[in-house]
């Protein structure tokens, strides 16, 4: 009796087509709304802002990007570090330049930035296919990296070769820089991710994302029902490098302070980042958010259950990580290749008859 | 050239789509010699021909996958063009094809929305806000696509994932999702392959309705002679690559060379 | 002849035996690739497993001391003994053979019929994986490998060449390394023999038919799960040489799995199904890198060789998508 749907008649194609159609699920995501903006705020601390919520939420906007492209639109990535960086370090020479444009315009731009550059490295996905593809974005990882790393201009010649953000304001409260409050860099994070959970939502139930996923199924098919797949897969590239060029602005700008770029934004986050998808669920809004929340929250958990609770060494925590890291990715692969998000579905299904099963 | 009117009451209009001395070669090999037919507005038009006949190459030379070597193809009397697939569907050609190519992560209902591609406008920007002119839009063209969906009755699987469905009824979904794309011509490679009687009947019936409530000119391939005979107004056949007859059924019937193609042929 | 000349053949010659292990680990991949369809990225992952076990058997390490210490507050370290590197080499060929059948029947088992990328994740999965558990067993610092192969310059050639620079001219004769020398011939030994054993043996025929299609090989009686477990030590094996020789020349640690990086873009030249492909992908992009770096690396910054094999898999594969020996994939609509 928790969970129907009995009753819960469509009158019109909108109420058929809305987010939630089922009255439940609207109540809940509601409330978990309000219990993000208005309550957590007040009781967040140091220690939950920056091991839990905020690196949450910046994976969730990155994995909402690569979900786009590689599970809405079928182009696998494993670029998507690189093209954090570019989201950073177009920050960063932003806020330089112009000190005083808004945070959030810097934030956008910064996107915008990314997006130009993923749409360039998305180019040869209209001659190169599948693995091929794949390994073909490992060229913007490195050399997006190295770019950054040796070219001087992007860390304005700073002698660390590192970049640190300055600290800017808004309504007299200060956003970035070490000065900023647990609270307001959650809160920062948490609207941005609301706009753009929304806006990818929107994206991929309207046209352009049935023209994504068209091509992803069967591209052949698609062309003939009149898909460009020029058009298709760039505006993918564009949007994914949007997404994922915000969640590098915000990593470097509200999370990490100050990024050495081969040190932040290395293959292995792009390789995360693709668990978050896979983890997830690929072609899935949802299945982003849960992804990224799974994978932020287990070593977290893994480091206090076996530093903090037996009191293991921290390298053979680490070792131990690893192993638990790769053996969830092959467990989760084998018992449900279609991630967090279809476990889920199959939950509310059987929800839906609990407790009587037929 | 004037319209006639068909015994059951169809209106025949002028020429739509001519295909003129077409001739395609993948390297050495011809799969299509010097062929020359045209297809009339409003009518259903059958090419036949035994395995290896060029068929299946023909439509994908009208709808732009293949690029013929020789030869012209005019589409509402004006001379086409080498043109990408995609620009080919926006001038209004659909089509289905023989190994069903329907989009297999999405359900019944997406699938066909997939169809009305070429006719959704709005912006990027616009589908990103989701308000006003593109949430019409989606809602205008839903409307559209019921309409459809209840024409060949398939209300019951309009949010089932399409991998789950039948063979038959993948069929028919795969012509709705033609349909949305509301052509001026509808190309169907073997609709009816490898359906038992009753599907068969099914499909005929649905073709035979589309034509005759939306005007839609259909080109069909197909190996089921009494089906072909039945329903189509013209039949061009092919053999080896060449035009070995063309004209109504009855014509194509008593030929002598269609029937030795079909039948084989005593060598003395 | 100029020393600027011959510097540029000297460099060329070094890229060609650094592109050699490129070689050796591109063709795990390939090998992999073609009997299972499986774009194994853990392969990087298992010459350095292979490497670390090596090491570990040699020296009589005890495996998971550090766990071990860890759990009970003891302090074992090693058995105090030493295994000749033969029959050590010999016990890791044992190991990885253990280890591809684990791999069947853990993994590639539950995944039949699922699509290449979910294969693909679960490879990196394992990479993962193995990375921990190389580290739980062994440790993560630095061991120097020494199986008894000759190392340094080889005085010989440098002597035998000096005359090239001609009178004048700085130039002292080719610097090559030994090991390098040694890393060609064994890769050499290795394709012949693979060659030879996937063409002329009942099993090769097998992988053969394997590699071309999965239900007609097992309607004609092949068992899936055995080629797999015999591709897969096949890898084991090739990953253990490309251990041993990586290791040999700058210790085993952590980079090595880093090779794997390395032969993607080999595989991208090469074609992901060729086995000469894979080995003349190797030479060109081993070339490629070194003598990139040593013309424009000065004038860009330098540490061109992270990104250089990518960027020119990249741009070859725009004119090229198959690859430089890849079969050509015909779309039928």
């Amino acid at each position: 009796m928790y969970y129907r749907e009995a009753g819960d008649f469509k009158t019109s194609y909108r109420k058929d087509q809305q987010n939630f159609p089922i009255r439940f699920d609207r109540v809940h995501f509601w409330t978990m709304m309000v219990l993000a903006f208005a309550v957590i705020p007040f009781f967040i601390n140091d220690y939950w802002a920056n091991a839990v919520f905020v690196p949450f939420l910046i994976y969730a906007i990155a994995t909402l990007g690569l979900n786009i492209l590689t599970g809405y639109c079928g182009q696998v990535s494993l670029g998507s570090a690189g093209f954090m960086a570019v989201g950073a370090y177009a920050s960063y020479k932003l806020m330089t330049s112009f000190p005083d444009l808004n945070f959030f315009v810097i934030v956008v731009l910064s996107g915008a930035i990314t997006a130009l550059v993923g749409t360039a490295f998305g180019l040869p996905s209209l001659r190169i296919k599948g693995f091929y593809l794949a390994v073909a974005t490992l060229a913007a990882q490195f050399f997006l990296v190295w770019l950054f790393n040796k070219v001087p201009w992007f860390y304005n010649n700073s002698a660390s070769g590192q970049i640190s953000v300055p600290r800017r304001d808004m309504f007299g409260i200060a956003i970035t820089g070490p000065e900023a409050s647990a609270a307001t860099k959650y809160l920062v994070c948490l609207a941005i991710v609301f706009v753009l959970g929304f806006i990818a939502r929107n994206l991929t139930r309207g046209r352009i994302g049935r023209s994504w996923m068209a091509i992803r199924d069967m591209d052949f098919a698609a062309e003939i029902i009149g898909v460009d797949p020029l058009r298709a897969k760039l505006s993918a590239f564009a949007i994914s490098s949007f997404f994922i060029g915000i969640a590098g602005s915000l990593f470097f700008t509200i999370y990490l302070g100050a990024v050495e770029v081969g040190e932040a934004f290395g293959i292995e986050r792009s390789f995360l980042i693709l668990f978050m998808v896979i983890i997830g669920g690929l072609g899935s809004i949802y299945g982003s958010f849960a992804g990224a929340a799974f994978l932020v929250l287990m070593p977290v958990l893994l480091k206090n259950a076996l530093v903090g609770g037996l009191g293991w060494p921290s390298d053979v925590a680490a070792h131990l990580e690893f192993m638990i890291m790769g053996a969830l990715i092959i467990f989760f692969l084998i018992v449900e290749p279609h991630g967090l998000a279809r476990l889920w579905a199959v939950t509310k299904q059987k929800l839906r008859l609990w407790p009587f099963p037929y | 050239m004037t319209s006639t009117v068909t015994p059951d009451g169809r209106t025949i209009g002028d020429v739509l789509l001519e295909v003129k001395n077409i001739t395609l070669r993948f390297g050495g090999v011809e799969a299509i010699k010097n062929i020359s037919f045209d297809v009339r507005e409003g009518e259903i038009r059958a090419i036949i021909g035994p395995n290896g006949a060029g068929k299946s190459s023909m439509l994908n030379v009208i709808n732009g996958f293949y690029h013929p070597q020789e030869g012209e193809i005019f589409f509402h009397g004006r001379k086409r063009n080498a043109m990408k697939p995609s620009q080919i569907a926006r001038q209004g050609i659909a089509r289905t094809f023989q190994n069903i190519a329907l989009f297999k992560g999405m359900n019944t209902l997406d699938n066909i929305m997939t169809g009305c591609f070429t006719h959704m406008k709005t912006s990027l920007l616009e589908q990103a806000i989701w308000w006003g002119r593109a949430e019409r839009e989606e809602y205008v063209y839903r409307e559209k696509v019921e309409h459809i969906i209840d024409f060949l009755e398939i209300q019951a699987i309009r949010k089932t994932p399409v991998g789950a469905l039948p063979y038959g009824l993948q069929k028919r979904v795969e012509l709705a999702r033609a349909l949305a794309a509301e052509p001026k011509l509808l190309l169907l490679d073997e609709p009816m392959a490898g359906m038992n009687v009753e599907e068969k009947e099914d499909m005929c019936r649905f073709i035979l309705d589309v034509n005759a409530e939306f005007g839609t000119t259909t080109v069909l391939i197909e190996h089921d002679m009494g089906v072909v005979m039945d329903i189509s107004d013209r039949v061009v056949v092919l053999d080896y690559g060449r035009k070995i007859g063309d004209g109504v059924p009855d014509e194509v019937r008593s030929n002598q060379e269609v029937i030795d193609a079909y039948l084989g042929v005593a060598h003395d | 002849m100029s020393a600027d000349f011959l510097y540029a053949i000297e460099v060329l010659l070094n890229g060609l035996m650094a592109g050699v292990m490129y070689s050796l680990v591109a063709l795990g991949f390939v090998l992999i690739f073609k009997a299972s369809g499986v774009f194994n990225y853990a392969q990087g992952v298992m010459a350095l497993f292979a490497a670390l076990t090596l090491v570990g058997i040699m020296n009589g390490e005890v495996p998971f001391s550090h766990l071990i210490n860890a759990m009970f507050g003891t302090q074992v370290h090693d058995f105090g003994w030493h295994v000749p590197a033969l029959a050590a080499i010999g016990l890791t060929a044992v190991v990885m053979v253990f280890f591809a059948i684990l791999v069947e029947k853990l993994i590639l088992k539950h995944l039949i019929g699922q699509e290449p990328i979910i294969l693909f994740m679960a490879t990196i999965g394992l990479a993962y994986f193995m990375e921990g558990f190389g580290d739980m067993m062994w440790g993560a610092d630095i061991k120097p490998l020494d199986v008894g192969l000759p190392k340094g310059g080889s005085i010989w050639i440098e002597e035998n060449t000096a005359w090239l620079g001609g009178e004048g001219q700085r130039f002292f004769g080719f610097f090559i390394d030994k090991l390098d020398m040694s890393a060609t011939l064994v890769a050499a030994i290795l394709v012949i023999a693979l060659t030879l054993f996937s063409q002329y043996t009942a099993t090769g025929r097998a992988l053969r038919a394997v590699a071309d299609d999965h239900q007609a090989a097992l309607s004609v009686g092949i068992s899936l799960r055995a080629i797999w477990v015999i591709t897969w030590s096949i890898a084991g094996f090739v990953a253990l040489v490309a251990g041993i020789m990586w290791g040999s020349k700058s210790g085993v640690q952590f980079s090595l799995a880093f090779i794997a990086l390395k032969a993607l873009p080999v595989l991208m030249l090469g074609g992901f199904t060729s086995i000469p492909g894979a080995i003349v992908g190797g030479l060109i992009i081993g070339m490629g890198e070194k003598l990139f770096e040593f013309l424009a690396g000065p004038l860009i910054g330098g540490a061109t060789e992270n990104w250089f094999a990518y960027v020119l898999a990249l741009i070859f594969l725009v004119f090229r998508p198959q690859g430089l020996f890849g079969e050509r994939i015909i779309e039928r609509v």
